[in-house]
């Protein structure tokens, strides 16, 4: 497996230096925290990662990062549409818009929305009297991770959509596909790997999002509290090796999480070839 | 089933695509649009199929006695491509990548109406065959990115072929297919039309695939159509010098006409069939490097012999005219090469045994 013939040389020295740097900048840190909780006997650490609260936080933060990451799936999915297909005007300052929640400090960001969305903000001002109550509840959390997964979904999909090829719309039309038909059949099955990879971007970020989040949640006890914020509470009260065996917990599920999209997005690529070379469109 | 297009105009921003062009495809014609790049024969397929809207002009479609209209520019009426069932093949094959080649072909049928969709055992058997036709039903569960490029293309068609299409349109249906699997092709092509008989026009740059495959040629330049005919009338009796020059190899020498000779340089030229006029008309006359014949004393212009070249049966020689008028090629059957024992540097007479007389004023006196 390590001798390998290829004409591209490097193979050993780059494949040494690729482990030693993740070993360096994420596996080392990692184990850390593994090490760490191990201090604890089995019974405290299931005690610690079994906790009600706790037990809630996994709950708001895995549920709301995925509704979050599915509502920036159809939405980033729109965005990206109106960017690549449509001309308008400053539709380069709407591109650049997309960025920001990328480059907003999260708290700025967390602190905006909790105004924003505050029974008397802009917003939630209009929200209230309909009994929708946005900061400070699930809801929150929701509003907070919709915000800054949204550029992970739109930068993926960007380039496959200008990528795809107008001929194969048009030939789905001469065909007599209507246009819902070659969106579904042609234009989605093209572009779903993509969405896919997003999404689960989306949805890795919005687990580990704690800046933005706490501001907007409330962090009423088994209602709006995230996991991020457990591990952060047991630091406050000197409970390292609560705080690592929470953290571990959650790098076990995050990790079997983002493998099973890993794996769902290499079965969806098997059944998607790639285009070969020549089909790529030339100009006329 | 015929299409009748009139006076189409389209312009791109400044650039005038389509100047008023008139056609007509008859029923179960095999049509040619043959030009340049830029010319305007894409852009006219993808009118005709409803891709690209015209500025202005009619189109009309018939099928039965009545007609209908698939655009007509004053009443600002255009049928959608969705609905003028064209079979639309593209350069670039446009196949659905994350189908099979199954899939691809039952696309168009499975799309219809619940009410007119075939059964799936009907849409099967219909694909099998239409796989059989184009000898590719072996490969049914491939993925286009797995198989060549003339594969794709038959496959393409199958596709187009599948919706009973009324016409069938292909873009350079063969541009990007290497050489030999082009000619292959065409010729297959040929005889699939003369089994099918599906009103076809297909674009192409290049002039022997027009000549070979099609009923009727249609040479268009600069978003004009020069030249309508069967490919013996565009080959044998070009219109206009543009058809002329774009049919092949060409020598062109400048002269004048009087009666019933054609004077280049020192040389007078008997002109077969052509009327004896009384004044001299200044004339562009152009001739195919084979029907030039050289000879060390026969008639004809002096030129020098710079350099020849086997290929096959003939020899390429180019030479240069003594008079200094510019070069002249031609082409030589190898066995007179040999026996008149030419070589280089040699002073011989270039005697054209056709001449293509253009005569009309825009072609004025070059000396």
């Amino acid at each position: 497996m390590f001798r390998q013939s290829n004409v591209l040389p490097g193979f050993n020295i780059s494949l040494g230096f690729t482990i030693f740097y993740l070993s360096l900048v994420v596996l080392i840190p990692l184990s850390a925290v593994f090490l760490k909780s191990f201090t604890l006997t089995w019974d405290q650490f299931w005690a610690a990662v079994t906790a009600p609260r706790v037990l809630a936080s996994y709950r708001l933060t895995f549920g709301a990062s995925l509704v979050a990451a599915s509502i920036n799936a159809v939405f980033g999915l729109l965005v990206a549409w109106v960017l690549v297909r449509y001309e308008f005007p400053a539709k380069k300052l709407v591109d650049a818009l997309v960025d920001l929640p990328f480059a907003l400090p999260t708290a700025v960001a967390g602190i905006t929305l909790a105004t924003i969305y505050a029974k008397n903000g802009w917003v939630g001002q209009f929200l209230a009297p309909l009994g929708i109550k946005v900061a400070f509840t699930p809801l929150g959390v929701v509003v907070a991770l919709t915000f800054i997964g949204l550029p992970f979904v739109v930068r993926t999909i960007q380039p496959i959509l200008e990528d795809f090829p107008k001929e194969m719309e048009e030939a789905a039309a001469s065909l007599g596909a209507t246009r819902v038909q070659t969106f579904v059949m042609v234009i989605l099955p093209s572009i779903g790997p993509a969405v896919l990879t997003g999404f689960a971007l989306a949805f890795a970020r919005a687990i580990g999002e704690y800046g933005s989040v706490i501001f907007i949640a409330g962090n009423i006890p088994m209602v709006s509290e995230i996991t991020p914020l457990m591990i952060v509470t047991k630091l406050e009260q000197y409970d390292e090796a609560g705080a690592t065996s929470i953290a571990a917990a959650m790098l076990v599920a995050s990790f079997l999480l983002l493998l099973g999209i890993n794996l769902l997005q290499a079965w969806s690529s098997r059944v998607l070839p790639p285009a070969a070379p020549d089909q790529q469109e030339e100009p006329a | 089933m015929s299409i009748h297009v009139k006076k189409i105009v389209k312009r791109f921003g400044a650039f005038n695509a389509l100047r008023e062009i008139d056609l007509e495809v008859g029923e179960g014609e095999l049509i040619a649009l043959l030009g340049p790049s830029g010319c305007g024969k894409t852009t006219l397929l993808r009118i005709i199929a409803g891709l690209e809207t015209p500025d202005s002009g009619e189109i009309w479609f018939h099928g039965n006695e009545e007609g209908e209209v698939w655009f007509h520019g004053d009443d600002s009426k255009c049928q959608h491509v969705r609905e003028r069932q064209v079979g639309f093949v593209f350069q670039h094959y446009a196949l659905f990548r994350h189908m099979t080649v199954f899939d691809n072909v039952a696309f168009g049928l499975r799309v219809r109406p619940k009410s007119e969709r075939p059964t799936e055992a009907t849409i099967k058997e219909k694909v099998m065959e239409l796989l059989r036709l184009v000898q590719l039903d072996w490969l049914a569960e491939r993925y286009p990115a797995q198989l060549s490029g003339g594969q794709r293309q038959r496959i393409a068609l199958a596709r187009a072929l599948a919706v009973e299409p009324k016409v069938l349109l292909l873009d350079e249906p063969f541009g990007a297919l290497d050489a030999q699997v082009r000619k292959e092709l065409r010729r297959w092509l040929r005889r699939l039309h003369d089994e099918l008989h599906v009103t076809s026009v297909f674009v192409t740059h290049d002039q022997d695939e027009a000549l070979e495959v099609a009923d009727r040629v249609v040479v268009m330049n600069e978003g004009r159509i020069e030249q309508i005919g069967t490919p013996d009338e565009i080959y044998d009796h070009p219109a206009t010098p543009f058809v002329y020059q774009f049919l092949g190899d060409v020598n062109l020498f400048h002269g004048r006409v009087s009666d019933g000779h054609a004077h280049i340089g020192a040389a007078a030229i008997q002109l077969a069939g052509h009327e004896p006029a009384d004044t001299a008309v200044a004339a562009m006359f152009y001739t195919r490097p084979h029907d030039i014949e050289l000879s060390h004393d026969g008639g004809g212009l002096e030129a020098r012999i710079q350099g020849a070249r086997r290929a096959g049966g003939v020899v390429k020689v180019r030479l240069e005219r003594i008079d200094g008028h510019g070069a002249v090629e031609a082409e030589v059957p190898r066995e007179s090469w040999e026996a008149e024992a030419f070589c280089e540097d040699q002073v011989v007479r270039v005697y054209p045994k056709r001449l293509k007389v253009f005569t009309a004023p825009e072609t004025a006196l070059a000396t």
